[in-house]
């Protein structure tokens, strides 16, 4: 529809306009209208999973010892849980390109931590509550960090500033610190490609 | 060019914001009060998107190193051009050389400074708005210059504008919010039966008032907010969005201002009192 932008975060979805006068009762039943349909008549957006790499070495992954040793995992198990689930991208909000994330392993479940740190960098990955996520840019922030990802996950000079979108998802993958620097690299000279996948194929 | 040879409080770029990237958690941003922002572009007779500087509290020292038309609009920091007071609302000339410098603020928060064809910056995702990390820089800085288009001649169709004052208005008119029907009849009569005063903690992202209202058990998933979105704390703190205002938020959305009424608030800062009234 023209002139609207749709974001959706979990259960809603909210529709803006700016760009003209909205009717509001006829575009209310428009609405509701598509929501009464039976599933299967509306079309289906593609949707993909996305391998997002991830260093979890102590030099990034700075509350990773302390993590486990609450968690009662080996540093090893921990990254094994943290791998190999996908997590659904719920919503995208708070800052730039930061992801809602859906679907964290009971076990990997700790609270955040008591005192923010005034300072995570940018790409660090972390876990908190039911959530894990990455920041997308430097800022405060009381989540345990697990591990870093080198590649932007916002970009606001890319055509495309965020590759990733509701409803995809997301799964972690182990680096070496080898691979880090090489992929911080290959995003720095543009010709880093996210790996993809995509879903309901 | 535009020479900042001392900045102010605070002082950035702003058009009239950033469109289509709220789903991936950009803010929209843009001039605070739209409304005087865009008084001041139309009296230059600019295009509606054209860039303006945007002034907080005290004002900066600037240098004109190009000829061209300016208009101030908005709050009053008793400008001169030269040492000379100049008015609000009227188109000004500017000459290579000039100085536009500020005094005392009489009224309102928020002062705009448009010039002829709008100032020039790469537009980054459709805008010129100034917010880090999507702009490199979040404010103007001492020594910073911005570029615009050299005007030698201009015959501007209106001159100057008395405007309505809205500095002084403090009562702002919202909408329900979609968790509206959360509040119960105490928190309703505290929300609309009282004056609350802006807290400190109060900038282009989110104003906060400083009374509370009994809090709340509600609990709900993340949902998208907007500029003007009324959100309410457990503990019953009313926090505003503003134009860099978060696109998501998990606290209940009771009230949704105005697109006017975020211009009024945008005149406000610690200490000035406002009032819900629902349209």
């Amino acid at each position: 529809m023209h002139g609207w932008e749709m974001s959706i975060a979990y259960n809603s979805l909210t529709m803006v306009n700016t760009l003209e006068d909205v009717d509001f009762e006829s575009i209310n039943k428009q609405i509701l209208d598509c929501h009464g349909r039976p599933k299967g008549t509306t079309a289906k957006r593609e949707r993909f999973l996305w391998k997002i790499p991830v260093c979890y070495d102590l030099e990034f992954g700075i509350d990773l010892e302390e993590v486990a040793n609450t968690l009662g995992l080996s540093q090893e198990q921990l990254i094994a849980h943290h791998t190999s689930h996908e997590y659904t991208v719920y919503g995208i909000g708070f800052l730039p390109g930061f992801m809602y994330l859906g679907g964290l392993p009971g076990q990997l479940e700790i609270p955040r931590r008591k005192e923010p740190r005034l300072h995570v960098a940018k790409g660090s990955v972390g876990l908190a509550g039911k959530q894990t996520g990455i920041y997308p840019q430097d800022s405060p922030g009381g989540w345990n960090i697990i591990g870093s990802c080198p590649t932007p996950v916002f970009n606001p000079n890319a055509d495309e500033p965020c590759f990733v979108k509701v409803g995809d998802r997301i799964q972690f993958k182990q680096i070496s610190k080898g691979e880090y620097d090489l992929h911080k690299i290959e995003a720095e000279v543009g010709i880093y490609k996210p790996e993809k996948f995509k879903l309901d194929a | 060019m535009l020479k900042v040879l001392k900045s102010g409080f605070f002082m950035t770029l702003q058009d009239m914001g950033r469109f289509g990237y709220r789903d991936r958690g950009v803010p929209v941003s843009g001039t605070m009060d739209f409304e005087a922002a865009n008084k001041a572009n139309q009296l230059l007779e600019n295009e509606s998107d054209s860039a303006v500087l945007e002034i907080t509290m005290t004002g900066p020292t600037l240098l004109f190193e190009d000829p061209s038309y300016i208009c101030l609009s908005g709050a009053f920091l008793s400008p001169t051009l030269n040492n000379e007071p100049i008015e609000n609302y009227e188109v000004v000339q500017v000459a290579k050389g000039d100085i536009l410098s500020y005094g005392r603020l009489e009224k309102g928060f928020r002062t705009y400074l448009a010039i002829k064809g709008g100032f020039k910056a790469p537009k980054i995702l459709g805008s010129r708005s100034q917010y880090h990390p999507v702009t490199p820089t979040k404010c103007l800085k001492d020594g910073s210059a911005v570029e615009y288009d050299e005007t030698l001649a201009f015959e501007p169709a209106i001159s100057g504008l008395k405007v309505e004052d809205k500095l002084g208005k403090d009562v702002l008119e919202v909408y329900k919010g979609p968790e509206f029907s959360i509040l119960s009849d105490a928190q309703l009569g505290a929300l609309f039966g009282r004056s609350f005063s802006i807290s400190e903690k109060n900038n282009r992202m989110a104003y906060q008032l400083t009374e509370l209202i009994q809090g709340h058990k509600h609990s709900m998933l993340t949902s998208g907010t907007m500029p003007g979105t009324v959100q309410f704390t457990p503990a019953g703190r009313l926090i505003i969005l503003m134009k860099d205002g978060q696109t998501t938020g998990g606290y209940p959305r009771i009230l949704q201002l105005s697109v006017e009424s975020i211009g009024l608030l945008a005149q406000k800062k610690f200490g000035d009192s406002i009032s819900f009234k629902l349209v």
